[in-house]
């Protein structure tokens, strides 16, 4: 006999009941949370650099989680900030999943921290589908990569709640069009706040700083 | 390519949802004898939404990959493609995004961030075949 069983469940369910999970734990310690995702080689680490001293400065406690397939070269340049800095090493792994964040946030007091950045592996793909438990999704794309990249990964872009250009101080030198650029990002996300950045000149950074500690889920715990 | 972990975490989630059965024995295991019925998922329903970041396709090739020496081997996987549908504010009507995924309303061109389907990453449901050995067994 042949039966049909009707199951309607998340593909995913694991992963998103676990992110539900670590939201709430979040929102309980008043934590903001984002998750970075970019291209390899956008400047997110340099910016979260910039980012993290920032922090630093205006009194804020931030600590960071960052995701490479291999080394723990950025969490070790990460680390120059002052803040605490952990690596994610996924062994090969493209994107981060809410175990790995979940795993690494042991011993950390969350209730004292005001800002947790979690940089995902560098991949405009594959992110996409797994949830962190983060407030915030933070695309980044740097000048350098031109301006069609939100047509060229219109789900990531479209899923992403802030929108980052990186190195714009170089914006001139590689002829990059923001008209175009902004065009791209809204045909596939109409209302995602867009902020121009340079780490390098740290054009930005007090914005995003701003953004990213206002910026929280609205899901109820 | 992260499809081969999505078609990992929809063998969990197929096999976890069968051992919920009621007086399950297990999926696809025939080593029950005449009274102790067993079931085989033959096929297992998806829905992959346009924007949830899974390539069908991809899926597809991978399914095979993450069955195989469970006690999913064997089964077809089925998958239905949903589109992007939008709805805009100004028309008041929901169309579905055709094409390059540009969310903008086909009728007056402006831009909407109201999804109402596309994000479907689900697993809709499954088709079992009771053991034919073991059917006839039970009066």
């Amino acid at each position: 006999m042949t039966r049909i069983v009707d199951l309607r469940r998340g593909i995913l369910e694991k992963n998103d009941r676990l992110a539900r999970t670590l939201r709430t734990r979040f929102g309980e310690a008043d934590l903001a949370v984002s998750n970075w995702v970019s291209a390899p080689g956008s400047g997110k680490t340099a910016l979260l650099e910039a980012l993290l001293l920032r922090a630093r400065e205006r009194g804020l406690a931030a600590a960071a989680l960052v995701g490479d397939c291999a080394t723990d070269n950025d969490a070790v340049r990460l680390a120059r900030s002052g803040a605490p800095v952990r690596q994610i090493v996924t062994d090969g792994m493209c994107h981060l999943e809410a175990q790995m964040v979940s795993d690494h946030l042991e011993g950390w007091d969350l209730p004292a921290l005001d800002l947790l950045v979690v940089e995902n592996v560098g991949n405009l793909v594959c992110p996409t589908s797994y949830d962190l438990g983060e407030d915030c999704r933070v695309v980044l794309t740097s000048v350098t990569e031109g301006e069609d990249k939100p047509a060229k990964y219109p789900q990531l872009f479209h899923s992403s709640d802030v929108v980052v250009f990186t190195k714009i101080d170089i914006a001139d030198a590689v002829g990059w069009d923001r008209t175009a650029a902004m065009a791209a990002v809204r045909a596939v996300n109409p209302t995602a706040p867009v902020l121009l950045t340079s780490a390098r000149t740290g054009a930005g950074v007090e914005e995003l700083l701003e953004v990213l500690t206002t910026h929280r889920s609205q899901e109820a715990p | 390519m992260h499809e081969l972990s999505i078609a990992n975490s929809l063998v969990t989630a197929v096999t976890e949802a069968v051992a919920e059965f009621p007086g399950s024995a297990g999926v696809g295991a025939r080593e029950g004898g005449p009274t102790e019925p067993t079931a085989v998922v033959t096929e297992v329903h998806v829905q992959i939404g346009a924007l949830s970041g899974v390539v069908p396709a991809a899926l597809e090739f991978a399914w095979d990959v993450a069955c195989s020496g469970t006690q999913l081997a064997g089964s077809t996987l089925v998958i239905r493609s949903i589109p992007a549908r939008i709805h805009c504010p100004a028309c008041d009507c929901e169309s579905d995004v055709v094409g390059a995924l540009v969310l903008v309303c086909p009728i007056c061109g402006q831009a909407s961030g109201d999804i109402r389907a596309g994000r479907e990453l689900m697993l809709s449901h499954i088709v079992v075949q009771d053991d034919p050995v073991t059917v006839g067994a039970h009066p």
